[in-house]
This record gives structure tokens, sequence and C-alpha cells, in this order.
């Protein structure tokens, strides 16, 4: 019945959105020395994180006191500690705890001040008003000592850390997502949404947030750091992970009274995992905005 | 003939991309004579913006002149050092951009800006900066510049800030001025007293204008010669009478013959005469009310803040978008509704959409009143199906997430029945329809042409068979060849599937092509009615007159 229309545009094949999106992500990795840097770093965390305690040369709990606070030599990389444990192996090991708190405490607080920041964009009115009370409440805090405190109340676990990181992150995930939802609020595409008969609720979840999403994923690996951070700070000063568990806040707690007399080591090296950690998803993440940054597609 | 002002010869520049070198701009030769305003005339991509932008040499950091000479009245500004050219920018060569409320600092009052520039210059002291820039404002005809000097952008009008940035582009007595699209995204009434405005004032002072524009009108009407670009390459270049008279490229035969005009009909703009489908007979419901629209009344309150209200004072009156708008829409009938930014029709259009919920009045689809129906809830109505639209902006209206076959599915996947292998069926013969061909329904918003994405926005309208469409403003962010193309289609649809359309434009000639009547809006209300030959060829109202006198089009 199609009648042909005198009208023209042209056509090509197109490699799929995922093929086009890798072929993307590799043009700006190699493009950048810095990123591409940072993702072999990503990638062998993730390494020490999944087979740790495989790949770590020594028990970490094994204490050996004939060793005790040995620099790095051939044997021990990167020394021993005062109770004679391999230092390169605890930290090798302490990656999958620290990668895990962080990972689940962005995950945590990315679903829900994600989900209360869009709601709270997109109604407006006493939601609005409600996520933003509740968000300058927790700001109100230092956010270091309301995650302390958080922990004191709660108990002194893995879980309590991840739900205290995750709520001191949470006033950052709400805002972010309320303003790019707010933004796109009345855009084309979302009355066009609800021109195609998507109820309120779908215009939220199927339109907005997609498209909020890439977004968040930039702030998620910009925060990552600082869940490190806040989850080595809270076992440095004893209230996370309890010894002998290794951990990269505990061993550097543990290394610091060692400094005083020479021996360096026992602190320095787990301060400088946790440093390359922390440096490592700061320089992801903007790789990532270069990624998923629409300005930089063609 | 002496010494032209601006010699651009064999100018080429490249642009390094992804894949490769890109040249956008190749060897164009343009030459600008004292006094002289030269029209750049082209659609998009044709490589009139990188031209002047070479010149002024501000191309962002993919782009470099590859190749030719620029010389500004002897000067190599090639050559030259970038700290000369700081000085040239501004002082001898001016720039006016597109939109002129991005090109103002929005922190900073206008005045203060227009300082700026001419301190910077040396053109003013401090002691006498504030009165120099309000004699510069006070030459581009703002109205009480002593106030206006402590305006920041935001609070004035699109034309109040481009007669700004004109002072400013104009402040330190250019010999060249460059006039990127100066006039795009203003009214056309406003247009008319912009471009005058800046046509005496380059007179008067002797100055050299390049004026870059996709309207050939507009060309026509202000410029001495022109220049028309196709694909980065200069295709034509002759006096501005000559050109209209006889054009001897086949692409600025083309490009005029895609131009709305007096005296053109819808098909007359289509390249060459293709076979069409028969019209089908018409509709036995023709001309029954589809749409009836009373007394509607749209109010925002301007709200004196809390403070005034502990103060005790009264809220001011609430500022009414739309006034009263009564009309009615017969059922395979075309309605346009035609008006100024500001005048409510958008407005009016989002209220029959049920987008937003009217302060008063009544809307009637099919007899049946919908305007009771809060607009958070019409998306479950059955009658959402019945009234459809489609945008204004193309790229806007598509969300950048979906392909272009799941865009068109929305409405089909959320009111409709199909699914599966019917759904696909569906979409791939609503593409056809609407003339996308099928390989690109699996492509992203952002692989799309502006022409394309246009079609999925229409695809996805009709997906459903609604019998009432909004087009708002359906064309305006195209080119002229792809908007001929797009208003042909719309027309070939309607007829074909017996859509009623409600057209909001602000082109009396486009509303022209595809409406049998016109309602022309000014302030929310109606100020003059009829058939659209009617009102185009004898408007009985002022206002109407008035905006069909400002719309510039080649002389034909």
């Amino acid at each position: 019945m199609d009648a042909p229309l005198p009208l023209t545009a042209e056509a090509e094949p197109r490699p799929s959105a995922a093929i086009a999106l890798l072929r993307h992500a590799r043009y700006v990795i190699s493009g950048n020395v810095v990123t591409a840097a940072s993702f072999v770093l990503f990638f062998l965390l993730l390494l020490c994180a999944a087979f740790g305690p495989w790949l770590a040369p020594y028990d970490p709990l094994a204490s050996d006191t004939m060793a005790a606070l040995q620099p790095p030599s051939a044997a021990h990389w990167l020394g021993t500690d005062h109770l004679g444990r391999d230092i390169l192996s605890r930290i090798v090991v302490a990656t999958r705890l620290d990668m895990g708190i962080a990972i689940s405490s962005v995950a945590l607080v990315f679903v829900l001040g994600g989900l209360a920041g869009v709601a709270a964009g997109y109604f407006g009115g006493w939601t609005d008003r409600i996520v933003g009370r509740l968000a300058d409440t927790i700001m109100a805090f230092p956010l270091f000592v309301l995650a302390m405190g958080i922990v004191a109340a709660l108990g002194n676990t893995v879980t309590n850390i991840v739900i205290a990181t995750a709520i001191v992150n949470f006033p950052l995930y709400a805002r972010i997502a309320r303003a790019e939802a707010a933004v796109r609020r009345d855009a084309g595409y979302v009355q066009a949404a609800r021109l195609t008969g998507n109820g309120e609720m779908r215009v939220l979840l199927g339109t907005i947030l997609p498209n909020i999403l890439p977004i968040m994923a930039v702030q998620m690996s910009l925060t990552m750091g600082y869940a490190i951070l806040n989850a080595a700070g809270l076992s440095f000063i004893g209230l996370g992970v309890k010894p002998p568990t290794p951990e990269w806040g505990i061993m550097v707690a543990e290394g610091a009274s060692f400094i005083v007399s020479g021996e360096w080591w026992v602190a320095l090296f787990p301060g400088l995992a946790l440093m390359l950690a922390v440096f490592c998803f700061n320089l992801l993440g903007d790789g990532l905005r270069d990624i998923v940054d629409p300005q930089r597609r063609t | 003939m002496e010494m032209p002002l601006l010699d651009v010869r064999d100018l080429t520049v490249e642009f390094a991309t992804r894949r490769g070198t890109v040249q956008a701009v190749k060897r164009v030769n343009l030459s600008i004579g004292k006094g002289e305003t030269l029209g750049v005339v082209g659609e998009s991509g044709s490589g009139k913006s990188v031209t002047s932008y070479a010149v002024m040499r501000i191309l962002d950091r993919a782009g470099r002149i590859a190749e030719g000479a620029v010389s500004f009245s002897g000067i190599a500004l090639r050559e030259l050092p970038e700290r000369e050219m700081q000085d040239l920018r501004g002082r001898e060569i001016s720039m006016i951009f597109q939109n002129p409320r991005a090109a103002l600092n929005p922190i900073r009052s206008v005045g203060r800006q227009i300082a700026d520039v001419l301190l910077q210059h040396g053109q003013a002291t401090r002691a006498n900066a504030r009165a120099k820039a309000i004699e510069a404002l006070t030459q581009v005809r703002i109205a009480r510049p002593e106030e206006r000097y402590d305006a920041y952008p935001f609070e004035l009008s699109g034309g109040m800030c481009q007669r700004v940035v004109i002072a400013l582009a104009l402040a330190c007595r250019p010999r060249l001025l460059i006039a990127d699209e100066p006039t795009t995204g203003l009214d056309v009434t406003t247009q008319k007293v912009v471009m005058e405005l800046v046509t005496e004032l380059t007179r008067e002072r002797g100055m050299s204008t390049l004026l870059i524009t996709h309207d050939l009108g507009l060309a026509a009407a202000y410029c001495d010669r022109v220049a028309v670009m196709e694909k980065g390459v200069v295709v034509e270049q002759a006096e501005a009478a000559a050109i209209f008279r006889a054009p001897a490229h086949p692409y600025t035969r083309r490009l005029m013959r895609a131009t709305p005009r007096p005296g053109a009909g819808l098909r007359d703009l289509l390249p060459q005469e293709a076979p069409r489908p028969a019209d089908p007979p018409p509709d036995p419901r023709q001309g029954e009310a589809l749409l009836e629209v009373a007394g509607l009344v749209k109010e925002y309150s301007r709200g004196g803040g809390l403070l005034g209200r502990l103060a005790g004072r009264a809220a001011p009156a609430p500022f009414r978008a739309v006034d009263g708008l009564s009309f009615t829409v017969r059922r395979g009938e075309s309605l346009g509704l035609v008006g100024e930014s500001g005048c409510g029709k958008s407005t009016t259009s989002m209220m029959v959409m049920r987008l937003l919920d009217p302060t008063a009045g009544s809307i009637r689809l099919k007899g049946q009143e919908i305007s009771g129906i809060p607009a958070r809830g019409f998306a479950s109505s059955p009658l959402r199906s019945r009234i459809q639209m489609v945008f204004q902006d193309p790229t806007d209206s598509l969300n950048p997430r979906l392909t272009a076959a799941r865009a068109i599915a929305d409405p089909i996947l959320r009111m409709g029945t199909a699914r599966g292998a019917a759904l696909r069926a569906r979409v791939e013969e609503l593409a056809g329809l609407v003339g996308l061909p099928r390989p690109l329904l699996d492509r992203f918003p952002h692989q799309l042409s502006g022409g394309q994405k246009a079609r999925v926005g229409i695809a996805r309208a009709i997906a459903l068979d609604p019998e009432l469409v909004i087009l708002d403003e359906p064309t305006a962010a195209l080119d002229v060849s792809v908007q001929a193309v797009v208003l042909n289609l719309l027309q070939d649809l309607k007829l074909r599937l017996g859509m009623s359309y409600l057209f909001v434009s602000h082109d009396l000639h486009v509303v022209r092509l595809l409406c049998d009547r016109v309602i022309v809006m000014r302030q929310g209300r109606v100020v003059e009615e009829g058939p659209v030959e009617q009102v185009l060829e004898a408007p009985r109202a002022d206002y109407t007159r008035e905006l069909l006198a400002a719309i510039p089009h080649p002389p034909v």
C-alpha cells in the first residue's frame, strides 16, 4: 500500500551500540595516557581483590617474631611488621576488604541517593523539601565525625562501616541526581514520553533515570576514592575493622608508631596502596566522563 | 577596482576528527569592498560559519587553516602574531553571534560590558567610559539607556540583548562586522528592526559587513552581493539582485525553490515533480468539530514573594499567558496558530495537549470535555492516543538513550496492542510512511541527521493513528530544503490518514502552505481569524500586516 514518497535519506550499516561504545572507550583511552594508566591500575586492584589470597607470597596472618621489622629485602619485598608478618601479602590480601567496603557503600548510596534525588528533582514540592533538608542535615556535620558517630552507635562491624560511608555520601548523590532530573523534567523527550502514554513513575524511572545514569556513574568513581579513605580512616582510629585482619587503615595505624624508630616501611607501603587506589579512582572518573560525555562522541 | 577590505584567497580549513582529516572549507575565495555587505548563504554544514571563524582565527582546537591567505586591508591575518590579532578583533573586525544571550556575560550589567570593551581597546578612559557606553546604547536605540546601563542580560528581551551585542560589536568603530546568523531565534518583527539597525549603522560609518545566514530572503533584502556555499565550496557568487533573478548554479536554484514564498504552493517547494499517490476520497465525517476550545485561560502568578506577603503587600495581578481563547478544529482540517514568541501559542498547544492544566475554559475533544482531567493523569486516559504532537526541536524531543525503532514503538508499547514481530512490522511500516530507511531504525538519535530525527518524531506521533496532531513549529530547527520535504510529508500523511492538524508557527508563509484556516495571536488573544488566503492577501488587523511586512523574501 505504500507508494514511494519522494524522499531522500542516506543509509549505511552501523555497528551495534555496545561495539560503538567499546570503540569509543578505546579511542578515549588511547588518546589519554593518564586514563589508560588508571584503567591498568584499576584492573590490578580488581585482580588483587579477586585473587589476593592466592597471589600473596606468605600467609598474611602468620607471625614470625624472629623476622620482625625487617626492611624490604628479596624475601620480603616490602619488609615485615612488628609481628614479622609479610607486608606485601597483607596489602594484597587487604585489597578485597577495602574495595569491598568501598564498592558496596557506593552501590548503596548510588541507589538510595540517586532515587531520592531523582524523585526530588522530578516531583519538586514536598518530596524535594524532605530530601533537600535530609541532605542539608547530613551536610551540617563534619562528614568523618558523622561516620565515626554512626559506627560507634551502631557497633563496630563491616556492615556498619558500609552504612556509615553510604550515609555521609548521600547528600552528594541526592543533589547531583536532583539537579540533573530538574533540568530534564521539561525536556522535549520527557514531554514526548508523557504524550506516548507513560505515567509519571514510568517517565521518572524509564526516561529520566537512564539519562542521568552516566553522570552518576562518573560521580561513583570519584566518591569511590573517598569511600576507601573513609573506611581506612575509621579503621585507623580503631573504629572499623579489628586487627589482626589485614586492612590498609589498620596497617598504617600499626606502622605509625614505628616511623619514629626508623622502620618507615611498615606504615609507608599500606599508605601508598591507599593513595594509589584513591588516585586510580579519581583518574578513572575523569576518563569515564570522557567516555560517557556525548560532546566527545562523534 | 580598488583593494578590497577583506580578501580571502583559496582558504581551506581542516578539522582533525576520529575518522581522519575533514575539509570543512575548500578553496574559498571571497572579497568584501569598503562599505559593502556580502551575504554568505548556505545550509547547516556548508562551512559558512567556519569560514568566518577562520578569518577571525577563532577556530576550535581541532580546526586549522590548511591553505590559503586572508588579508585585511593589506595585513596578512594568517601570519599575524596572536597578540596583534587580539588587538584587531573587536577594534578592527568584530562579530555578532547567533545567540545574543550566550554572547553576553550573565553576571555583569550590559553597560559595564560595553565599557569594558571600550577601555580594553583604549577608546575610553575610566572617567568617560560610562558616558560613552550610554552613547553606544543610545545609538542602537535602546530606550532609557541610562537605566539600561545597569540592567543584566536576563532582564532584557532577546531583541534587546541582540541590540546590546550590536552596540558591543560597534563600540570601537570597527571597519568590518561579521554577523553570524544575527537574527536566528528572534521574531520576524524584531529581526526587521535589528537588521535595519545594522544596515543603517554600518552605512553611516562606511563599514563593511559579512552577513552569514541560512535565510535567502534575509540575504536578498540586506546584502549587496551574495555567495552561496554548499559543502565547503562557494558554488555561486554574484550581485544579490542578479543571483535571485537568475540563479546559475543548480544548488542555488534548489535552495530558492525550497524557500517558502508568496505564490508558491507546497508541492512547488520540492526539487522536481515526482509521481504522487492519488489523494484518497475525503472522509465522510469531514467538517464535524473535532476539537472545540472555548474561553481558554492560563494564568501564572507573579507571586510577591514571602517578604512582600509579610509586609502586607498585595500579590501582583497574575500574568495571563492565554487570555480567553476560543477556536474549533474540524475533522480533516489544518488550523494554523500564528504569533510571535510570548503570544501564548505554545502555552495553548501544551494545554490542548493536556501537558499543562488551564486556569479556566473548556477543551472538548470529540465532544468530550478533557480540560477537567489533570495533566498528570491524562497519560492513562483512552483519549491520550487520539491527540498527539510533533515537537519543535527534533533533537530535544528524542530520548538520547532509545533507538529510532524503540522511540517509534513507545506509544504502541504503552497504549497499543502489537508486541514482538507485529510491533516490529508496525514500526517498519511507520518508518516507510515517513520515509525513514529501515537500516536507520537501529540508530540512536545522535547518529541521525536533523531531517531523519524529524521523521522519527513524526512516525512516533502517528503511530496510534491519532485524530488530531499538534505540530509545534516542526520545521523551525531544519534547513529549508529539509523543511520543504518534511512539510510535504506532513501534508501527504494528513491526506492519507485523515488526520487534523493544529499547526503552531511564527512563520505565516509556512503556515499558508499547510493550513486551511489561520488564527493570528498576540498577547494571549486572537487578533485575526480566517481562511489562510484571505488573512495573507487581505489582512484586516494592523498587527497581521506588520507581521507580513516583516518577513523578508527573495524577489521572485
